[in-house]
């Protein structure tokens, strides 16, 4: 049976080593292999990130959890790094990122993501209605500095709010299939009992581990170990050497605000590790505000109402541009984050990563270009 | 202009926001419907790309083999390449069918045509001086164009361009006539613009050409001469298309003069008085990668081209009312009627039927684009 297997391995890897040649690369010129392979089969590739969706699953009323079989080409994460997964929804790719949440040393070498489902998140909404055993997404190499550093620290507090636990839940798991000896605090808000994710997961961890201490706080109960939002009396009763801890914290905005102003106070903040994921608001109105990030050349204005391309010249910037009307896509270029208003029909964009003409694109709000 | 002369500036105010809406409706409707088309097509293309280059290296299914490979080409460059690289799938953000991430499988470099075309040709399309489409620095296509000696050749030359189309386009953004007509170009400025060009060139030149026959062992020279005929084929088709989509007789082409403080109705008017389709069925229409739809594609540059059918007679029905010429036709005739412009414009003068009220100045072809206007 391992012979098989190895021969199978090797088989495989030659295929690859076969399909990433300079010689295949000259026969499908201008293409790419890629492009072909996917012919046949729409995970295969050999330079793409894909994966395969094996399980699906509802911890809570508002979250889907999927899980991910991804192709060869998946380098692995460090516990706490995100990935951005696209997928495409009536026609049109859509990518939000994600943090893992399985170990980085998961045996079956799969990836688990658990997406908090808004009414206005048109990615999470797809996912919980149409993520079937057998989909395929589109996954970037992991990303992000919010990772458990190479030589684990001794004492970790892990802090986390709602959906925001699960690049911890990766840390955990990972130093727990580490062996690790050092003392891991887990403290996580949730509004209650019911909303909690993990908690069947999170119970089995600290039974079988000594070192592991959960601390469940509930913000509309009294049934958690903890009562109530975050402050410093509270932390300081629950965690007493918490200064001395490597922390890191992951949730929403005013839960991290709290604990940042706290280390902030301390004059702890070099111990702490914080990740956010804030969708950018709805514009109010069409009202020209706040600021043009040209991330590429290091530069910000403010933005002055004009059309992208417009402010960019007038910072001195001289992007590629054409017919300045919307047809020829010369100017296209790739906004990083925030929201723009078309010109031509006045609709509002996403607030995601995404090719735009800056020559009919207003800003709404702050946008940083990739420029 | 004779058909223009009539339309107030409230009549083009009206047919910009007509045309105006035409788009917007199809903008807002896009979806699986345009995704699953182009990546059926792409499919489809791919398959038979494969499918041709294998079954041309055996003899007795060599001539299938072309069939395919020649099929496969006019799809990767028509309705696939050409219409992905203006941007028609932009929206859907996939890199695959991304104008910014697209290359064709022919001679020319995407980046360069992206300058000719969708810059050059769309926004100033049939202006003379500004869209190096009229004529292709080779031939003289239009009446404006000052006769010179060498246009006597203009119906062989035509024939060239047909032949070795991907490669006359591979160099159009070199502007050769600048250099050996004009010389009003050097030659190490031609020899840096054709940097890039030449890395693309020699990469499909080794594909097709060397490695490929070289796959076939005893039967290279076979799958050499299939290659040929295939892209030969593919040169030969494309160009027909794109001479009928803006050379019949009754197509118009314009002073530089009109593009100053042009509004968006008179873009859409000039757009539609310079170009022409072809009437055909539904595989003609994918086979000229709905370019037989020129008018529509002027029009509408970015909108999906299969979109194209389903517009045209609400755009008809925008010239009607208007009384603006819709200019349509069978293939055969279109092509007829561009063939008599190229033998009537080899010869000195050729205005014909054209009267004095939209004779201009002549404009010296070369003309740098900054200078033109």
């Amino acid at each position: 049976m391992t012979t098989a297997n190895a021969l199978t391995q090797s088989f495989r890897s030659g295929i690859q080593r076969a399909l990433r040649s300079e010689l295949v690369a000259s026969l499908t010129t201008p293409h790419g292999v890629d492009r072909y392979l996917e012919t046949l089969n729409p995970a295969w590739a050999v330079h793409a990130t894909r994966a395969r969706v094996t399980a699906v699953r509802r911890q809570t009323d508002d979250t889907v959890t999927l899980t991910l079989r991804p192709n060869d080409n998946w380098a692995g994460f460090r516990p706490g790094q995100y990935v951005r997964l696209s997928i495409d929804i009536a026609g049109r790719r859509c990518t939000r990122c994600f943090s893992p949440a399985n170990s980085a040393h998961a045996a079956d070498g799969e990836i688990e993501i658990t997406a908090r489902v808004n009414d206005t998140g048109t990615l999470t909404r797809h996912l919980r209605d149409h993520a079937r055993v057998g989909t395929v997404v589109t996954l970037s190499a992991a990303e992000g500095a919010f990772a458990l550093p190479g030589s684990r620290p001794d004492r970790i507090l892990l802090i986390s709010g709602g959906s925001g636990i699960t690049p911890v839940m990766a840390m955990l798991r990972t130093l727990c299939d580490e062996g690790h000896r050092g003392r891991i605090t887990f403290l996580h808000y949730a509004r209650s009992p019911g909303m909690q994710l993990y908690r069947d997961e999170l119970a089995a961890i600290a039974a079988a581990h000594p070192n592991v201490e959960l601390l469940l706080a509930y913000t509309d109960d009294d049934s958690g170990a903890l009562q109530g939002r975050f402050d410093r009396r509270q932390l300081a009763r629950a965690v007493p050497d918490y200064r001395k801890a490597t922390t890191f914290v992951c949730g929403p905005a005013g839960l991290m605000e709290r604990v940042e102003a706290t280390w902030e106070a301390e004059g702890i903040a070099d111990r702490l590790n914080a990740e956010r994921f804030t969708a950018a608001p709805m514009p109010r109105d069409d009202s020209a505000e706040g600021e043009v990030r040209f991330s590429h050349s290091e530069r910000v204005a403010t933005n002055d109402g004009g059309t992208l391309l417009d402010q960019a010249e007038a910072a001195g910037l001289r992007p590629e541009a054409g017919c300045r009307m919307g047809i020829c896509h010369s100017c296209t270029c790739r906004k990083t984050s925030g929201r723009v208003r078309d010109t031509r029909s006045g609709a509002i964009s996403d607030a995601g990563e995404e090719e735009i003409q800056i020559c009919v694109s207003v800003p709404v709000g702050t946008v940083a270009l990739d420029l | 202009m004779t058909h223009t002369r009539k339309l107030t500036e409230q009549d083009y105010a009206t047919i910009g926001a007509e045309f105006d809406a035409i788009r917007n409706r199809v903008l807002a409707d896009l979806g699986s419907r345009d995704a699953d088309y182009i990546r059926g097509l792409i499919k489809r293309q791919r398959q038979l790309e494969i499918t041709g280059r294998g079954l041309m290296m055996l003899p007795v299914t060599w001539l299938p083999g072309v069939a395919a490979l020649s099929v496969s080409k006019i799809l990767d460059n028509m309705e696939i390449g050409h219409n992905v690289m203006h941007g028609q799938y932009d929206w859907m953000g996939d890199p695959a069918v991304h104008s910014k991430h697209f290359d064709w499988d022919t001679a020319d470099t995407a980046e360069n045509w992206k300058h000719t075309h969708n810059y050059e040709h769309h926004t100033f399309t049939n202006v003379l001086g500004k869209d190096h489409d009229i004529g292709y620095g080779l031939l003289r296509m239009s009446e404006d164009q000052p006769w010179e000696p060498r246009f006597l050749f203009n119906a062989p030359l035509a024939v060239i361009l047909h032949l070795f189309f991907q490669h006359f386009v591979a160099v159009q953004n070199l502007k050769l006539e600048d250099y050996l007509v004009y010389g009003t170009k050097s030659r190490k400025q031609l020899a840096k613009e054709f940097k890039p060009v030449w890395k693309k060139m020699r990469k499909q030149l080794a594909k097709d050409y060397a490695l490929f026959p070289a796959l076939a062992g005893p039967f290279a020279p076979l799958v050499l001469l299939g290659n040929v005929a295939a892209n030969a084929t593919r040169n030969v088709w494309a160009c027909a298309v794109i001479f009928n989509g803006h050379f019949p007789e009754e197509v118009e082409q314009f002073d530089p003069s009109v593009i100053d403080n042009e509004t968006r109705g008179h873009w859409y008017v000039r757009q539609l008085l310079g170009s022409a389709n072809f009437e055909g069925g539904r595989l003609m229409h994918i086979m000229s990668g709905n370019l037989s739809f020129q008018i529509e594609h002027h029009l509408f540059p970015d909108l999906p081209a299969h979109r194209y059918a389903e517009i045209a007679p609400e755009v008809r029905a925008i010239c009607e009312r208007h009384g603006l010429p819709y200019n349509t036709g069978p293939f055969v005739r279109q092509v007829a009627s561009t063939w008599k412009r190229i033998l009537r414009l080899s010869l000195p003068g050729g205005r014909g039927k054209r009267t004095a009220d939209h004779a201009t100045p002549p404009v010296h072809a070369p003309a740098p684009l900054a200078d033109a206007a």
